[in-house]
């Protein structure tokens, strides 16, 4: 894990650093397991294409999830994620699989956030959020709001 | 193209509560949920390091809870019941909004009390949209409210 980060190191303008995921349709499987959404759209072709997406969609609250995990391991054990929010925008697509493990080629994910606002009152950042896809579209964007520990405490 | 036109069947469901669901959130629950998203952190998966950590328990990530049917809660029915009152057949997620009050964690009982907050007709690009706000407000055992969520959802 990386090592703890401080209010007073980030400034307006500092980068959440980049989280990668790369979503699979046995992931999509697994989050419906776990989720407790078992909404075809995200696992049968003919439904997803009836619906006329094309085929089966990323969860928007696995994208959202991934959102969280940018904000949590950026502020570390002693940060406290207060608000989070984000939309869904446009549709992405997970990689099939070739093996039991395996992925095939396909679209990379990668979570990114910014610092838009900093309150030396109660420590907390805020910042712009959101997922990109290989293609450079950004398909989920919303923002957080965190406090982080103080050097000064 | 048009904007969709809230009915008044629709109209009447708009601040009604659903009935209260209780659960408890399990640390099994909490594992298989941090490891389908991919979330490493030890806190969530690690039950000996989560005992030695500040909270001395495996905690949720936040956005475990806040799913309404990851409470047990049937949020198709509820949507059967828009869609009887004349919400589109389609369903899409528009998205989110969390106030993480205090932490949740294993062995927690939770109260989750929903209700459709809104109800607005859109034009959106798959047509005609009805946007559904859902609120959903959840209280522990000891009386606290924990988590506040505002879930978006279109109906095209």
């Amino acid at each position: 894990m990386a090592k703890q980060i401080f209010y007073e190191d980030i400034q307006v303008g500092s980068e959440v650093t980049t989280l990668e995921k790369i979503a699979t349709t046995r992931m999509l499987v697994q989050y419906a397991g776990a989720s407790g959404d078992f909404n075809p759209l995200h696992y049968e072709e003919d439904f997803a294409k009836n619906l006329g997406v094309g085929r089966p969609i990323v969860h928007g609250l696995l994208k959202r999830a991934w959102l969280v995990n940018l904000m949590t391991d950026w502020i570390g054990q002693d940060g406290t994620l207060r608000k989070l929010s984000c939309r869904y925008r446009g549709m992405d697509y997970p990689r099939k699989m070739k093996g039991f493990e395996d992925p095939m080629d396909g679209d990379t994910w990668y979570c990114k956030g910014k610092v838009t606002k900093k309150n030396d009152a109660d420590h907390t950042v805020e910042c712009e959020i959101w997922v990109e896809n290989s293609k450079g579209e950004k398909n989920t964007t919303g923002a957080a709001t965190a406090i982080l520990p103080s050097k000064a405490k | 193209m048009a904007v969709f036109t809230v009915t008044d069947s629709l109209k009447q469901l708009i601040g009604q509560k659903e009935p209260p669901v209780v659960f408890k959130v399990e640390e099994g629950a909490i594992q298989r949920y941090a490891q389908a998203v991919g979330d490493k952190n030890p806190q969530h998966s690690d039950v000996e390091w989560a005992a030695n950590s500040k909270w001395g328990r495996v905690m949720a990530p936040p956005g475990f809870m806040g799913w309404p049917i990851s409470t047990g809660f049937n949020l198709f029915k509820l949507f059967e019941k828009l869609m009887k009152a004349g919400a589109p057949m389609g369903l899409l997620d528009g998205g989110v909004e969390y106030d993480f009050l205090a932490p949740i964690g294993a062995g927690d009982i939770l109260v989750a009390e929903i209700m459709v907050a809104g109800i607005e007709g859109r034009e959106t690009k798959m047509g005609p949209t009805m946007v559904t706000t859902l609120q959903s407000t959840y209280t522990n055992q000891r009386g606290a409210v924990v988590l506040v969520v505002r879930n978006t959802f279109l109906n095209f």
